[in-house]
């Protein structure tokens, strides 16, 4: 800049320059912005890389060590360490974790070997790992299969044997499976049905004809109920014999002997002998079992799929529940009220409700729907299940309605401006042509509100997926015996207790006998819980983006 | 000073004489008392010594006029001089208003409009609205002129059809859009918003079309187009303008009130009114010379 410049339009002599553009100021905002997008962006690739690592099967390491012992099993982690004896060494000895599995045989499942006192490392091409039904895997060799006494395959060809018995197992499990939650469960449910009818007649105390007719009637039908399950029984029994009828010869790495009947494993594998193709493949299989299947030994194994149904459930209540409770009162408070001091102090108070810990909403949710409403409603319609709850203890329903009211004040606030939001020439116009103020809301109004409502649910969602405090205490459980869903009519039972993933991933995570072997499915399932949210969001989103489209507005 | 002759090219074919236009129609007189001159059966709309209050100012002063069917009439003058505010009665609009009260009255076929026991909703239906900015719902072409007819009662895919076309025939704006109906209202022009309001306005198939400045954001072609309009509603339609755009009013309306601080200055033939001025402040606005 000249001199001559700065005397026309510069800053008087002396002053200090000043930065016309705030150029610090836009640097600090920016590293604000780039600090929470890296947070964001290290949390989902942390989880995701751990929760996705997780189904991917490592090879089978043999370690020889200096005294002779040898151990089987897959490298999880490696570090460096200061073990007594250190003081004098230059460099830390590095000790590597190895996952042995065979918790029925070892002291535990995962054991940590210094490297100074590994011998040898090999890769042997026969070693195996079985998933079993209990006792979490098994890394070792096949002997040989035998049926009783009589040896069935030795060597090499027990290895295929097992492998055909394993697939023959599978089938027969999934018979018993649809024996036991189709035909038994059905039994089970009449037979329920006839205990609740006998303690119905004890209940109405009818006259002694009446009585007798109405017992013998059930006592009818318990006999044949239980000629039914007496049948199923035999079935499933010969099943369950078949099923262990061959029974698999092992011995571990260490030269321990195990024998275990063939329908006690899930799965066979020599992973070693696995290319990346084959991998692959058990991959994709394991996230498939991951999302679809129950959870075995108390949630350490297996799949999670009544959690994610019960989370996706309860978002799906809690959304029937909150948009018309949430959208009313908004509309009540926007178009009907006297704009007031009343009003405010009603808004401040929605406004306030929202920040109150969610906690606090269990405990209420607790008091007023599960013992309050819960409680009539079992004693009078359910009378005869008593003093078993049926609506008077925690469920899915109780649980979407006191989310429901822990998430209505985001709704109402996002409704109340979406409503704002549509011009008063538009309402004039409805108004004018002779429409009466209910039908302008309704008609007109409401559509044009409509994306605004739903920015509302999609807050609401994204709350009321992550939330488990209050949950805790209004029906989440560890493992829920049976989805809401189910084939007896209502089908839908509102009443049962339900798994959720927030839970589950601290179930998992922190309240596992076995903590070691489940860190990885804590990011697996927080993983699947991201997901899930987001998944959730998008469709809210698109639903959204679509109404906005429809009702594009152009400064109206 | 502003002559009929200044009425641009795209008036329509048949050129309306100051002659032809009193062998129809009585002439109604200016604030007058309500037995003088006109034949009473052919006043819509007959306003008696009204004034309106805004809490305690006074938007309007005793005003009396009455509107004759089919004639457009023009309200002129400057902002704030109550021209809006005059026509919002005439459909009970004020009544959105907190802390309106009126006196005096308004009659529409002879019977008051102003009592709590009119039904409100009804009274709308035959004295339609147009706004000053257009205000399509964010819906439709087609839902937006079914709209009204909706709201009233009327269900069936053909009637409403028939009824659509004919609003949107009505409003010159058929061969615009009758490709694109069930597309949002809100991609059109501006002008063709507008004519599609006055399309929803006559879709309930009103007595009385009330427009309030309904130009004043157009473009001049678009403006055009909408006076073109008005012209050929009236044929069907009672119509009531307010306007600041005093060439408008010449060139479409038969009749003018010019208003003035709440008060009703000079109400009389459009001709008449300004070629001829009987008030000192109508001379003085029409010229130029304030407002």
């Amino acid at each position: 800049m000249t001199t001559a410049a700065t005397k026309r339009i510069g800053r008087p002599d002396g002053a200090p320059p000043r930065t016309p553009h705030g150029r610090h100021f836009i640097a600090l905002c920016g590293g604000a912005l780039g600090f929470c997008l890296l947070l964001v962006i290290g949390q989902v690739v942390l989880i995701g890389s751990q929760g996705l690592a997780y189904f991917w099967q490592a090879d089978l390491e043999l370690f020889t060590l200096d005294d002779g012992a040898r151990l089987l099993g897959e490298v999880t982690a490696r570090e460096t360490y200061s073990p007594p004896d250190a003081a004098g060494l230059v460099e830390k000895p590095a000790r590597i974790q190895l996952h042995v599995a065979n918790r029925d045989l070892g002291a535990s499942d995962f054991v940590w070997v210094d490297e100074r006192r590994i011998v040898a490392r090999t890769f042997p091409a026969d070693a195996a790992l079985l998933q079993r039904v209990e006792w979490g895997d098994f890394h070792g060799f096949v002997r040989r299969l035998r049926r009783g006494e009589q040896v069935v395959a030795e060597g090499e060809a027990a290895w295929a044997a097992l492998l055909a018995r394993v697939d023959a197992g599978d089938a027969l499990r999934a018979q018993l499976q649809a024996l036991e939650k189709g035909e038994l469960d059905d039994v089970n449910h009449e037979l329920e049905k006839a205990r609740l009818a006998e303690r119905r007649v004890e209940l109405d105390a009818p006259a002694a004809p009446e009585r007798e007719r109405r017992l013998a009637a059930i006592a009818a039908e318990r006999t044949r109920l239980d000629a039914r399950f007496r049948a199923i029984a035999e079935r499933t029994a010969a099943l369950r014999a078949e099923l262990d009828a061959e029974v698999v010869d092992l011995v571990t790495a260490s030269g321990q002997e195990k024998s275990l009947p063939t329908g006690a494993i899930l799965s066979a594998i020599r992973p070693d002998g696995m290319g990346v193709f084959a991998k692959s493949g058990l991959y994709l299989r394991r996230v498939w079992e991951f999302l679809a299947d129950d959870p075995r030994e108390s949630n350490t194994e297996g799949g999670i799929f009544p959690a994610i149904f019960g989370t996706v459930l309860m978002v799906f209540l809690m959304s029937i529940a909150v948009v018309p409770l949430g959208v009313l009162a908004a509309l009540y408070l926007r178009e009907y009220a006297r704009q007031g001091l009343m009003v405010r102090i009603v808004r401040i108070a929605v406004n306030n409700l929202a920040g109150v810990p969610s906690i606090v909403f269990g405990v209420f949710g607790l008091g007023f729907f599960v013992y309050g409403i819960g409680g009539t409603i079992d004693s009078l319609f359910f009378e005869e299940a008593l003093p078993r709850a049926t609506f008077g203890t925690g469920g899915i329903l109780w649980a979407a309605l006191t989310l429901a009211l822990l998430t209505v004040p985001v709704v109402i606030v996002a409704t109340e401006e979406g409503l704002a939001a549509v011009p008063r020439a538009v309402r004039e116009g409805s108004l004018a042509l002779g429409a009466t103020k209910f039908e302008t809301i309704w008609r007109v109004v409401l559509p044009a509100a409509a994306p605004g409502m739903l920015t509302g649910l999609i807050l609401a969602i994204a709350r009321a997926a992550g939330e488990v405090a209050p949950l805790m205490i209004v029906g989440m459980v560890k493992l829920a015996p049976a989805l809401p869903i189910d084939r007896h009519a209502p089908f839908l039972h509102l009443e049962n207790k339900f798994m959720h993933l927030g839970f589950h991933i601290f179930d998992v995570g922190f309240q596992s006998p076995n903590v070691e072997a489940t860190k990885p499915l804590v990011f697996a399932t927080a993983f699947l819980l991201l997901v899930l949210v987001v998944a959730m969001n998008l469709t809210a989103i698109t639903v959204r983006n679509r109404l906005r489209r429809r009702y594009a507005s152009s400064g109206v | 000073m502003i002559q009929k002759s200044l009425r641009p090219s795209h008036a329509p074919p048949e050129p309306r004489t100051v002659g032809s236009r009193e062998a129809r129609t009585p002439m109604p007189d200016s604030p007058a008392p309500p037995d003088r001159g006109a034949n009473a059966s052919d006043i819509v709309l007959e306003v008696d010594r009204l004034s309106l209050y805004y809490g305690a100012s006074r938007a309007l002063d005793a005003i009396s006029l009455r509107i004759p069917r089919k004639r457009i009439t023009a309200f002129i003058g400057p902002s704030g001089c109550g021209k809006s505010t005059l026509l919002r009665c005439c459909n009970r609009m004020n009544d959105l208003v907190d802390g309106v009260r009126t006196e005096g009255d308004v009659r529409f076929d002879g019977v008051s409009i102003l009592g709590p026991d009119v039904e409100v909703n009804e009274l709308r239906k035959r004295i339609g609205m147009v706004f000053q900015k257009s205000n399509p719902f964010p819906k439709s072409i087609y839902d937006n002129v079914a709209y009204g007819p909706r709201v009233h009662g009327v269900t069936g895919r053909s009637t409403l059809d028939a009824i659509v076309e004919k609003s949107l025939r009505g409003a010159a704006l058929w061969d615009e859009v009758k490709d694109r109906l069930h597309e949002s209202a809100l991609g059109m022009s501006g002008g063709q918003q507008q004519r599609l309001c006055i399309a929803r306005a006559i879709a309930v198939e009103p007595e009385v079309v009330l427009l309030d400045e309904p130009c004043s954001a157009l473009d001049p072609v678009a403006t055009a187009k909408v006076e073109d309009l008005m012209l050929e509603l009236m044929k069907d339609f009672t119509l009531v303008i307010v306007t600041h755009n005093m060439q408008q009013a010449s060139r479409v309306s038969d009749f003018t009130a010019f208003l003035y601080l709440g008060k009703m200055v000079e109400f009389g033939e459009t001709d008449e009114l300004f070629v001829n001025p009987r008030e000192k402040q109508t001379e003085d606005y029409i010229t130029g010379r304030f407002g």
